[in-house]
């Protein structure tokens, strides 16, 4: 529910803060059940002509909202600030109950702008909170005017169709922020069931045979892939190669230990959602365990060293697009420390 | 790298690999699993928290082929999950539940369930663990128990077995010994979870955090600046199709004997070395070890008991707990106690620590209040303000989640005049997310093997001690109990065991 709006056209932050705090008054005189979010400043900066796609991305989040949104829409040859705040609730009728109030601010701006977006951005975030910088169309200047102010930068390296390019970008942010790649959240639900399939005491002297780890991605998702294999060497001690296309695959080696590795990707096409489609892993023994997306999760087919074949779904919804971006939000609020290190042996793979 | 001891995959995943389980709910179709159980579950295989290989089997009187349980439990998901379902995956967990109609005292249950549960482990080509969940009338927990051990079901080669008991766990201290004794005549302590929902709310586990993970409590956690502490469990809704449990219950047994008594170790507990099972679990017993339970002679100065009559409950005229469909006549089971505890140790010692519970109440709200003691001395102008009260701080359970601390300050304008205002921290504004449902959690952590949010046997014996000579006291006490009218605050003789100038916090 709407509940308060205030827009300008040629204004300033500083009027911009004023109006926001004035509507955060206004609307708390009205009933003390209305009480402000308090979680996380998220700072997303989009080309004019895609905004609404955007808007409406961060209204299919589901349940993982930032309290104050700052969207910053950059129109060619635009020279002034043109604004709008509003405050949302999500009023329920029961006045006995606190009606959660999110804050948002519209700010349309001009590529001259983004050069110092630090200084118009600065009097709007909510000190004390986590302040995200999401920029979905590019705009790195704006992610480096704002090295002094974000905490955190939400990206998606499989938007830079070289993902070399990319794994060189995501460095270079790591450098001042702590990274939430949509690319690696992506491949969450998959490193929790290989997790998982390697967890049983009498499986894990197994994660020391794995000879051969076959990624099946979109065909735009290859650095989701490309993470995963970081994230098996990161984690497991490997020392990759690098990765050799040959037609549409991707090849490589890694050394383990006293072993070899064998590494390949490759693309799948008639997959709906950007991201991973399937995996195999296999061991010298003769093991092999394949996951692929199916319907109601994912679905698995295992082959143990004697032949015996058995399979199984691993239930879990998919997220979507939508319930990614939510993710991404709410991993501003927590810090994964083994994306950094698969993203290092990342890179080592695509030199 | 860590070694293949550890599993180095595991690291930086929120979610823990929970082994292979088949869950089997004895009562699969009575009102816990449909309102509470199956949406739980539906809801863990949404989120892909689920062990990655599950089944579900579930036991009832009722004579149905599977394909009829599956319908039900589809109903219930459809109705009762915090989520609207997602057809694929609502149909795939569907898939793997089968259904034993039986009575619990009948072999041919035990039977059916060992065949199934064999199978599924056949078709895997591995033993899965085995959760039994005791969702039934407590009349059948030790039917139950001793007929899985009869028939070699406590016990799996090279998989877990364990047992869920859900409340109430004994209607006094010797039941509860009894079936203690009787589930341990079959079952090992570690393989038994009894459970208690209140464990799973994550405003519950958030107290052990607020407690132990701020620094700023610790020192102001005793006697020497707490004066009291108040933990309410306010409902407004009446009994409902429970008479017939209630009336033999009581708001002593199904409140205060478990859920309040949980909040009040939490609050009050030691330091624990570490967070596990066992560590936390014998902080909370050494609390409920200091309580001295009231001596029946003094119950009617330390504890009230009454009833709701007539009145105004949730916008309409709702009948007294007398008139109430399937209460006995002339009952004396209570809709509202309150009583007054202390903790006899070096923290506590002195601390008046009151506790209320009750139906049909002016609002629902569940609430742990703690009263510092005042300032010694006040040079601020008092008159012509509310004046300065002492500090409180009130952890929120429901249905407002969260902290909040009052505090004075000063009111502007040229006089130094003060009133209270608060410090608030509201789940629904600090997070993102809505909290899972408590029982969520708990199965969760009966399939991860995890005991930390369940009551051990030493725990609900301890729990039951305290209240048994309160118990014993009414047993001999007729009625008619006092009476306070739907959609009021509660009985006014509930003043009457509060010390000194303590007032019960406004409802």
């Amino acid at each position: 529910v709407t509940v308060e709006v205030w827009a300008a056209e040629d204004t300033t932050p500083a009027d911009i803060d004023a109006a926001l705090r004035r509507l955060l008054e206004e609307q708390h005189a009205r009933g003390q059940s209305y009480a402000p979010a308090r979680v996380v400043n998220m700072v997303a900066v989009v080309d004019s002509s895609w905004r609404g796609e955007v808007v409406n991305r961060l209204e299919r989040v589901g349940r993982y909202h930032p309290s104050r949104t700052i969207l910053c829409s950059v129109e060619e040859g635009r020279a002034t600030l043109d604004a709008r705040a509003t405050l949302t609730a999500d009023g329920t009728g029961d006045p006995s109950l606190i009606s959660v109030v999110e804050e948002r601010v519209d700010i349309r701006l001009g590529p001259s702008h983004l050069r110092r977006l630090d200084a118009i951005v600065d009097p709007l975030i909510l000190p004390d909170l986590t302040t995200l910088v999401w920029a979905p169309h590019g705009h790195h200047e704006a992610i480096e005017a704002m090295r002094g102010l974000a905490d955190v930068v939400l990206l998606d390296s499989s938007d830079d169709p070289h993902p070399a390019r990319a794994i060189k970008w995501v460095c270079s942010v790591e450098e001042h922020a702590y990274v939430v790649d949509l690319a690696w959240l992506r491949s969450t639900p998959w490193r929790e069931r290989i997790a998982a399939t390697f967890d049983p005491p009498e499986w894990r002297p197994a994660l020391r045979q794995i000879s051969k780890v076959e990624i099946r991605h979109r065909p735009d998702s290859v650095l989701s892939g490309v993470l995963l294999l970081g994230w098996f060497s990161s984690r497991l001690g490997w020392t990759p190669g690098e990765l050799v296309p040959e037609r549409e695959r991707l090849h490589g080696r890694a050394r383990a230990g006293k072993g070899e590795v064998t590494l390949s990707l490759e693309p799948v096409h008639d997959l709906g959602a950007p991201g991973l489609g399937g995996i195999t892993v296999e061991t010298h023994a003769g093991w092999r365990l394949s996951l692929d997306r199916g319907p109601g999760g994912l679905i698995a087919r295992r082959r143990t060293k004697d032949g015996h074949e058995s399979s199984w779904v691993v239930l879990g919804a998919s997220r979507g697009e939508g319930g990614i971006l939510g993710e991404g939000i709410r991993q501003a609020l927590l810090r994964d420390p083994t994306y950094a290190p698969a993203v290092r042996c990342a890179g080592r793979m695509l030199t | 790298l860590a070694t293949v001891q550890e599993n180095p995959l595991t690291e930086g995943l929120e979610r823990a690999p929970v082994h292979p389980t088949t869950l089997i709910i004895f009562g699969g179709t009575g009102d816990l699993a449909q309102r509470k159980l199956l949406p739980a579950v539906y809801n863990l295989a949404h989120e892909g928290a689920l062990p990655e290989r599950f089944n579900l089997i579930a036991v009832a009187r009722t004579d149905q082929p599977d394909e009829q349980y599956r319908e039900f439990a589809r109903d219930a998901i459809e109705k009762h999950s915090r989520r609207p379902p997602d057809d694929a995956v609502l149909s795939s967990l569907l898939e793997r539940m089968r259904y034993v109609g039986s009575s619990f005292d009948d072999p041919k249950a035990y039977e059916g369930i060992a065949k199934i549960a064999g199978e599924l482990d056949d078709q895997a080509g591995l033993p899965f663990n085995r959760v039994f969940y005791l969702a039934t009338a407590p009349g059948f927990f030790e039917t139950i128990a001793q007929s899985l051990g009869e028939r070699g079901l406590d016990t799996r080669e090279g998989a877990e077995v364990r047992l869920v008991v859900e409340k109430p766990f004994g209607r006094d201290l010797a039941s509860a010994q009894q079936l203690n004794r009787a589930l341990l005549s079959v079952f090992e302590e570690r393989q038994i979870f009894r459970i208690d929902h209140y464990l799973g709310k994550e405003t519950v586990q958030n107290m052990l955090v607020l407690r132990f993970g701020n620094g700023i409590f610790e020192p102001l956690w005793n006697r020497s600046y707490i004066d009291n502490v108040q933990i309410t469990a306010a409902e407004d809704i009446g009994i409902g199709t429970r008479a017939e449990y209630y009336d033999r219950s009581g708001a002593l047994r199904d409140i205060v004997q478990n859920h309040l008594l949980q909040l009040l170790t939490i609050l009050s507990m030691e330091p624990p070395v570490s967070f596990s099972a066992d560590e936390v679990r014998n902080e909370k017993v050494k609390v409920l070890h200091g309580i001295k339970p009231p001596r029946p002679e003094d119950v009617p100065e330390r504890v009230v008991r009454a009833q709701y009559a007539a009145g105004v409950a949730e916008g309409k005229e709702v009948p007294g707990y007398l008139d109430e469909q399937g209460v006995a006549p002339g009952s004396t089971t209570e809709t509202y106690v309150a009583l007054r505890l202390g903790i006899d140790n070096w923290r506590w010692a002195g601390v008046p620590i009151y506790l209320r519970a009750g139906k049909r109440l002016s609002r629902r709200v569940t609430e742990i209040a703690v009263t510092l003691k005042p300032v010694p001395h006040l040079a601020l102008e008092q008159s012509g303000s509310l004046g300065v009260q002492p500090n409180q701080l009130i952890l929120n359970v429901q249905p407002n989640e969260g902290v909040s601390l009052s505090l004075v300050a000063k009111i502007p304008g040229a006089r130094m005049r003060v009133r209270p205002v608060n410090m608030e921290f509201a789940y629904g504004t600090s997070f993102m997310s809505q909290s899972p449902e408590a029982y969520e959690r708990l199965i969760l952590d009966t399939m991860r093997g995890d005991a930390t949010l369940f009551a051990r046997d030493d725990e609900v014996e301890a729990a039951w001690a305290i209240v048994d000579p309160i118990l014993e006291a009414w047993e001999n006490t007729p009625g008619p109990l006092p009476q306070y009218p739907a959609g009021s605050p509660g009985p006014p003789e509930a003043d009457k065991i509060l010390l000194d100038a303590a007032e019960w916090r406004p409802l």
